[in-house]
């Protein structure tokens, strides 16, 4: 399968790559490729102008910033899965980087490229919902910082404009947190059928807050809030399982019904707060 | 070299010129932006070893190293690795001595038919680069986007593991 023609550039710097992708109508960012490229081999997308991002090395990076992590966009997934600073203080984002697709994959894929793809069923915009991350964007007017939970808008879809490139993605550091992140597959290398993250604070034995983001179970990241009320009130995993379900809109295709996605949300659900917890 | 720019000629395809270090030889060629690294070697430089079997990513056929890393030749353009250094199955022996990873294959069975062992081969020499002794189980995660369709993974994990030096 070979692409359609395109053009390409390369970007030498985050403000060539802005000019560039407003040199010519339909253009795109072409990042680490590992969604695009096959879009383009199965022609589901023609852009005239591919700008390729991947020579700009200051968007590879992971820098400690206060309360905060930095992740430049261009830091590709085996780097975020490797990186001592994430491992420390955000291990279910080094974990989860893990579990993307294979190691070739994970050797070219990047974490902005990823998120930007917005794919429902790919494992960082959930991990990064329930991390309560901030997306740094670069277009024509400037800089601008946008929580995660807006950041993306549906499938395939986010609040990128056509000239916007994503330079930046911000994470906490979790401190002393209970995480986990389970992932659904009816293959290895797979993307998830469901996805759950889950992050909880305990005291004294009993969970104060909790964090529950699934994957796949609607067009966009769900943030499951009943189910961390559910969990956090009076700690009950069983009712937050059930609970995670409110908001949801999964889909059904040829990894499963929509109803299997439930069934496999509750049990994921509480099999991540059950590892969470203990963990 | 960074500064690729490309103008339009020929039926209106851009192409451009790049430097690709293939096996430790440079070769420039003009490129079409929208060929695959995987027809480049094999269409432009004939180096048929690389196969393409998915095309989609999924069955590691087509895995060859970038800069020493495993990556699937059929998910990047040509023109992404102007300046880099690809090796593929070809020039992992050295003066017509076997690389270990390929000694090991011949020596464990690690193939039926072949068609995949290119990229298995690859996919080895990159995670013993990366992690000198993996488990038995890092092996078999580090080899999930590599597909046999022949038979088993048996014998392959045990090339792998013998490469890395354990008794099978």
């Amino acid at each position: 399968m070979i692409p359609a023609p395109f053009d390409y550039e390369v970007a030498e710097s985050v403000e060539h790559a802005v000019e560039l992708l407003g040199s010519r109508e339909d253009a795109k960012v072409l990042a680490g490729g590992h969604s695009l490229i096959p879009l383009l081999r199965l022609r589901f997308t023609r852009p005239a102008l591919l700008v390729d991002i991947g020579r700009i090395d200051e968007l590879r990076y992971v820098r400690d910033a206060g309360d905060k992590l930095a992740i430049g966009g261009m830091t590709r997934h085996h780097n975020v899965q490797h990186d001592p600073l994430v491992q420390e203080h955000c291990p279910v984002l080094s974990y989860a980087a893990g579990l993307i697709g294979d190691p070739q994959v994970r050797h070219r894929g990047t974490i902005g490229g990823s998120l930007a793809h917005a794919d429902p069923a790919a494992d960082f915009p959930a991990v990064l919902t329930a991390l309560e991350a901030e997306v740094v964007i670069r277009g024509p007017e400037g800089e601008r910082t946008v929580p995660v939970g807006e950041f993306v808008t549906g499938v395939f879809d986010t609040v990128l404009r056509p000239q916007d490139v994503l330079t930046e993605i911000r994470v906490p550091k979790l401190g002393p947190t209970g995480w986990s992140y389970l992932k659904f597959t009816r293959r290895a290398q797979d993307w998830a059928t469901v996805g759950v993250t889950a992050i909880v604070r305990r005291s004294n034995g009993t969970v104060d807050s909790a964090a529950i983001a699934l994957t796949n179970m609607a067009p966009k990241p769900v943030r499951a809030k009943a189910a961390e009320q559910a969990l956090t009130t009076p700690n009950d995993i069983e009712a937050a399982a059930e609970a995670s379900l409110e908001g949801t809109d999964p889909p059904s295709d040829t990894q499963g019904s929509a109803d299997y996605r439930r069934h496999l949300a509750r049990v994921l659900v509480r099999r991540a707060l059950g590892e969470a917890i203990s963990s | 070299m960074l500064a690729l720019s490309f103008s339009l000629c020929r039926k209106e395809l851009a192409v451009g010129q790049v430097s690709i270090t293939v096996n430790g030889a440079e070769h420039i060629l003009e490129l079409e932006p929208r060929e695959l690294l995987v027809y480049v070697l094999r269409e432009r430089l004939g180096l048929t070893g690389t196969n393409v079997g998915c095309d989609t990513s999924s069955c590691g056929a087509c895995t060859v190293l970038l800069d020493g890393e495993s990556v699937k030749s059929c998910t990047l353009l040509g023109v992404q690795v102007d300046g880099h250094e690809i090796t593929t199955i070809e020039g992992l022996a050295t003066n017509g001595t076997m690389h270990p990873v390929q000694e090991a294959f011949h020596e464990q069975h690690g193939l039926q038919c072949g068609y995949c062992t290119p990229g298995f081969i690859m996919a080895a020499v990159s995670l013993l680069d990366e992690t000198p002794n993996p488990s038995e189980e890092e092996i078999r995660h580090a080899l999930e986007g590599n597909l046999c369709r022949c038979t088993g993974y048996q014998n392959i994990v045990r090339a792998v593991q013998a490469a890395a030096g354990v008794e099978v």
